[in-house]
């Protein structure tokens, strides 16, 4: 029982995380109708960048607000970038030129920071609290939890009742309209990238002290899990995206606990292969409103 | 057997000896490199025609390698353990298990693929390749993060005056290549290929032509995983060993970097990139080695990679065809389609429910 609590309870906080990517993909998918493959190299990136403004600087919090903007840098410069080749016609050279960034993103943090595990240290302790007899979260998992959840909350604010957001929506629904109503359309593709990429950032600054340690790779699974909500939940969908990486979060978890840690990615795996098998667009994949 | 097929397998044959001839020339170590890049070449052909004629990107080609190897190696095992005396029969076994392993694993996924659009499948195929160090700890006969060995196939009595092993297994690899591979250009060539061609271009318009488009991806799928498996079987044999390690994102990404700089849909672009992707890192570690330790230590192993993701955005940004069209080897595409404007971001075509 009380390894159900702690189980449960540290699956919620990783839920959040790969909610949170998961909405960073689900934001790119809607504003430019991409699925960005380099969304984890690019988050990794911002996270370096953070690792070094902390060194730096000394301050955690400083580093967190690097990130954030390195991660909107980085999506404005790849989308007015290498992105700007892709061929309307043809959806395989976006996700190829991805691939190619992966690489070079990667390679490139490599070589300049070294392949190996840096240690990053979360600003709040990771031992668990008790309550009564039974730990439950960490303090740092719940500043993930509320860092998550106040970050949903703004985005779902900007998009829901900004007047920004409404451009955001309109280009992304019915770009010919919105342009036809003077919605500069390039630059509400631009901006998404960059809120999403700045999202991604934060949801991986906010993984890797829970793992290894920061290195070119710490995000691949993250993508790949998070890839897995995005589907689950539909690529459309920022609620199924939130449903899902709390469900997906927990499974992870409760399979780590319980079998073995190994098995956590074959479990993802299964899970994704029924899941496509079942609606090869997700499950809650709306009816496709976008025209032209 | 019609005159084109006649015609592809002459020359296939001739390919095959004059590789074979060419091995007469290396080293030791050109040769297991020239045998590392034949198995290459198969995975990248499978790849390359399934990404050029049926637009399905696949980035868990390096599994279904592993899958070949995995089932060579456990099938070449237990056949050289039963009957010592006879390593033919156990290598050609062998293969057999690799193809039967990855041939499932392939119509699975293409089973799969055959109802999915581009990104779902690019999604559930890299799900695939991170999932492999998992599968190998969780299945008892992959034997885990060290894998398995691979049975050792000396030089036979008759040539073992002539050649070193390097070169022979360099021979058998060739020769696996040529069977992989050959079957790929025949399809490409006739009926199969018009059919993929069909349900790339247009769905609808090819169910009202008779082709069933979910039929001929899931096929094309399974084609091209029987490919990527005999050429995860040379690996096995020249490297003599299978652990998932080695069949990582890093080299799944690899084979997709050969199919584009190549050309995707080209054979000859598939050899072309097989050989860069084999012999460009080689040559940059090799310069890497001679910088100071530490800076060299760095560049190992990353400065390839990275010059090789320049390479494929450059290359889809500026010459989409790779290699096969610059020299000339495909046909450019016809007159573009309706121009849409470059502000809008793109919709990927709708696939209708099935």
């Amino acid at each position: 029982m009380d390894r159900l609590v702690f189980l449960l309870s540290s699956g919620l906080a990783r839920g959040a995380v790969l909610a949170l990517f998961a909405l960073s993909l689900v934001i790119v998918w809607r504003s430019a109708r991409v699925v960005n493959f380099a969304q984890a190299a690019m988050a990794i990136t911002a996270v370096y960048a953070a690792f070094a403004i902390t060194a730096a600087s000394g301050s955690y919090w400083l580093g967190l607000l690097g990130a954030l903007a390195a991660g909107a840098l980085l999506g404005a410069l790849v989308e007015r970038g290498p992105l700007r080749f892709v061929r309307g016609d043809d959806p395989l050279s976006g996700m190829i030129i991805a691939i190619g960034l992966v690489m070079v993103l990667q390679a490139g943090l490599a070589m300049a920071f070294g392949p190996e595990h840096r240690p990053m240290r979360a600003p709040f302790p990771e031992r668990p609290l008790m309550i009564g007899e039974i730990p439950v979260l960490s303090p740092y998992e719940v500043f993930v939890l509320i860092v998550a959840a106040a970050v949903m909350c703004a985005l779902a604010l900007l998009f829901g009742k900004t007047p920004l957001g409404l451009k955001l929506r309109a280009a992304a629904f019915a770009p010919e309209t919105s342009r036809l109503l003077g919605v500069r359309v390039p630059r509400m593709v631009t901006i998404g990238w960059m809120l999403s990429v700045a999202t991604a950032a934060l949801a991986a600054l906010l993984l890797v002290p829970t793992e290894l340690g920061l290195n070119p790779h710490a995000a691949d699974l993250l993508f790949v899990d998070a890839f897995a909500v995005a589907v689950v939940g539909g690529l459309d969908s920022p609620v199924g995206a939130l449903a899902a990486g709390l469900i997906i979060g927990i499974l992870d978890s409760l399979v780590t606990g319980y079998a073995t840690a190994a098995a956590a990615p074959l479990a993802v795996l299964v899970l994704l292969t029924g899941v496509l098998l079942v609606r090869p667009r997700g499950l809650f994949a709306a009816a496709d409103r976008r025209t032209g | 057997m019609n005159a084109p097929t006649a015609r592809i397998l002459r020359r296939a044959a001739v390919i095959a000896l004059l590789a074979i001839a060419a091995t007469f020339a290396l080293d030791p170590f050109r040769n297991y490199q020239l045998a590392v890049a034949a198995a290459c070449f198969a995975a990248v052909a499978g790849l390359s025609v399934l990404v050029g004629l049926t637009g399905q990107l696949s980035l868990g080609h390096a599994v279904l390698m592993a899958a070949g190897g995995y089932g060579y190696a456990i099938t070449a095992s237990a056949v050289a353990e039963a009957l010592p005396g006879a390593p033919a029969l156990a290598f050609l076994t062998g293969l057999l298990g690799a193809a039967v392993v990855a041939g499932a694993l392939g119509l699975l996924l293409g089973l799969a693929a055959a109802r999915l659009t581009g990104p779902y499948l690019a999604g559930l195929t890299l799900a695939l390749v991170i999932a492999l160090p998992s599968a190998a700890n969780v299945i008892p006969a992959l034997s885990g993060d060290q894998g398995r060995a691979a049975p050792f196939f000396a030089v036979p009595d008759g040539l073992a005056s002539l050649i070193v092993v390097e070169q022979w297994h360099a021979w058998l690899a060739i020769a696996v290549a040529a069977v992989a591979v050959t079957p790929l250009v025949i399809l490409r060539r006739g009926r199969g290929g018009l059919r993929m061609r069909a349900a790339l271009g247009d769905e609808t318009g090819a169910r009202l032509a008779g082709v069933d488009p979910g039929r001929v991806k899931a096929g094309a799928f399974a084609m091209s995983a029987l490919s990527a498996g005999l050429g995860g079987a040379v690996l096995a044999l020249a490297t003599q060993s299978v652990s998932p390690g080695a069949y990582g994102l890093g080299f799944s990404l690899l084979l997709v970097v050969a199919a584009v700089v190549g050309g995707l849909g080209s054979i000859g672009g598939a050899a072309l990139g097989s050989a860069l992707v084999v012999v460009l890192p080689w040559l940059v570690d090799t310069f890497a080695g001679t910088l100071p330790a530490d800076l060299g230590r760095r560049l190992n192993g990353n400065l390839a990679v990275l010059l090789f993701g320049a390479v494929v955005i450059a290359v889809t940004a500026a010459a989409p065809g790779g290699l096969a069209r610059l020299l000339g080897r495909l046909p450019r595409p016809a007159s573009p389609r309706a121009a849409t404007p470059t502000t809008e971001p793109h919709e990927p075509a709708q696939n209708p429910e099935r």
